[in-house]
């Protein structure tokens, strides 16, 4: 009887965040997947109505979605391959025994806080760019010709930003795991001989993999969708070169308002999240239960 | 010996971790400085001494009204928390005091909404906005935001919750305390610190959010991130003046942010690093 009780009470309580989180999944998914198979323009409904797969076929056909799906997982993988090297030796170096520690942490983390349009704006006016850059500022400095970064290397400059917003995170959680390590443990392996990189390949590596596979779910989820990075710096351009998926989505939704193209984009982001996701999930469901 | 080593060692390591950290906080060091010059000094050239005049400040609250910005951010990541809190602290507490077959798959479940790419749904919400009149309502955002990171704060006050010792209830009941008492007395202090580091990171998440609250605002509601964000294509170079409202917009949640490395491990780890 009580435990009824008690279990009803718990569904109860439950409900308004499990129904208000499938409303919010199902009802905007469901109306997306409608327009991705409708032509639908805002500005032009004269031919509005149900067109099959075309829009799938529209968008696939469109040379810049290739690149965009190119784009998108360039960077969601270069950006994880510095983060977690990265993160890694400076997780390493941090844990060492050093004057002001503490400081050093707060210096390091401090970029995850710094809000994505503001990251965006600062590396592109007052780092990179091409004139009054600090980049600018050294290659003259060196006698050398400063680099048109948005300009020549649009995907490397995003590529940067992006990963010195997120080398903080990795490393906190890196570091984080690091200084759970057990010391007797360490002692232990040094006293059997065990030299600096022995002890990290047999230790350090396997107590950390459980925040690195942490580390890559939570970057991806986030690096799949990077958007205000490129809208503030690039644009997307030159031309496509630096437009990732949920940016060719932007653009054709609410710049050409091509909804119906759009839409099919949208359906095509989820797909691919979602291949993306099942491995991730899996990865964090093993790694909860221990 | 062995002591003159590990100095030698403990010195390397202080230079080396000193050097990386200044350089990954450079930019914004750079930032803070710059916004200490005038428009002049900013583009004439490297330099880390600035004239030190508040002048950009005060611009951009002249011209720009950034204080409107400011509240709408302060009011707009608040909101969206009380609000995930309040939807959330039920949920997460069932979760871990009666957990059912189901509560693994339903958390999974959860977390899994995160996957959803924004744009895939962009136009829909637009839709539903625009229809509803919520387009660039302060409301209608926080709404948004709430439901962005339910997942992340249902997650983190179960990873909270779980760690009170259930035997506590059973102690306080078994000496007569009624449900009410329970709650007040046996509950509420041990879940008030998870509840805290919550709140701090949902915060920090909903100030930083940069798709919604760029696409879904034009004026009444728009925070910090659109009034960046309309920097980007400058009338004029006023980097001195682009610096003073950046280091405004990230000031607050990067204090916040310092003091609260740990619970933001926790949290965003979903408690699988502590």
């Amino acid at each position: 009887m009580a435990t009824q009780q008690t279990r009803s009470l718990a569904r109860f309580m439950m409900a308004p965040s499990v129904v208000l989180l499938f409303v919010w999944m199902i009802v905007p998914l469901v109306i997306t997947i409608w327009f991705s198979f409708q032509q639908y323009n805002p500005l032009n409904p004269i031919r509005d109505g149900f067109v099959g797969f075309s829009n799938y076929a529209l968008f696939y056909s469109n040379p810049a979605f290739l690149q965009s799906i190119l784009n998108t997982l360039t960077l969601v993988i270069s950006v994880l391959l510095i983060t977690v090297i990265g993160g890694i030796l400076l997780a390493l170096l941090i844990d060492q025994p050093m004057w002001g520690q503490g400081i050093v942490r707060i210096l390091v983390i401090s970029p995850f806080f710094v809000m994505p349009p503001v990251a965006a704006l600062v590396w592109k006016n007052m780092i990179m760019h091409p004139q009054y850059g600090v980049f600018a500022d050294m290659a003259r400095f060196f006698g050398a010709q400063p680099i048109d970064w948005f300009g020549q290397h649009p995907m490397l400059a995003i590529i940067i930003i992006v990963a010195w917003q997120w080398l903080p995170f990795a490393t906190l959680i890196l570091l984080t795991a690091l200084q759970s390590l057990d010391g007797e443990q360490k002692e232990a392996a040094e006293m059997d001989g065990a030299g600096f990189i022995s002890r990290f390949i047999y230790l350090t590596l396997p107590h950390m993999s459980r925040a690195i596979t942490v580390v890559i779910l939570i970057q991806t989820i986030f690096l799949l969708s990077v958007y205000a990075e490129i809208l503030v710096t690039t644009n997307g351009g030159p031309g496509y070169a630096s437009t990732n998926l949920p940016f060719l989505v932007y653009q054709k939704a609410l710049l050409e308002f091509k909804i119906g193209q759009a839409s099919a984009g949208g359906v095509i982001a989820v797909i691919l999240a979602n291949i993306v996701a099942f491995f991730a999930m899996r990865a964090v469901g093993k790694n909860l239960d221990k | 010996m062995a002591r003159s080593v590990t100095t030698r060692h403990k010195t390397i390591a202080t230079i080396a971790a000193w050097i990386v950290a200044l350089l990954i906080f450079f930019p914004i060091l750079y930032t803070i400085i710059t916004s200490f010059k005038s428009e002049q000094e900013a583009i004439q050239g490297f330099s880390i001494i600035p004239s030190g005049t508040f002048e950009s400040y005060s611009e951009v609250q002249a011209q720009n009204g950034y204080f409107k910005f400011f509240f709408n951010s302060v009011l707009l990541s608040v909101g969206s928390t009380i609000l995930a809190l309040l939807v959330a602290i039920p949920a997460a507490w069932s979760m871990a005091f009666s957990p059912t077959k189901r509560t693994k798959d339903i958390l999974m479940w959860m977390l899994s909404t995160k996957m959803m790419p924004a744009v895939a749904v962009l136009f829909p919400i637009y839709l539903i906005f625009r229809d509803t009149g919520l387009l660039d309502s302060r409301i209608g955002l926080m709404v948004m935001l709430m439901l962005i990171n339910l997942p992340i704060v249902v997650w983190m006050l179960y990873t909270y919750f779980r760690e009170i010792p259930g035997e506590i209830l059973e102690a306080a009941r078994m000496d007569g305390a009624s449900l009410w008492n329970e709650i007040i007395y046996v509950l509420t202090p041990m879940a008030v610190p998870g509840i805290a580091s919550t709140m701090l990171l949902n915060i920090i998440l909903a100030w930083n959010e940069a798709f919604w609250t760029i696409r879904l605002t034009t004026t009444e509601a728009a925070p910090l991130t659109a009034f960046i964000s309309s920097f980007s294509s400058p009338q004029g170079l006023f980097w001195a003046k682009l610096s003073a409202a950046s280091t405004l917009a990230i000031a607050p949640i990067l204090i916040m942010g310092w003091f609260s490395q740990k619970q933001l491990v926790r949290g965003l780890t979903f408690g699988a690093v502590k």
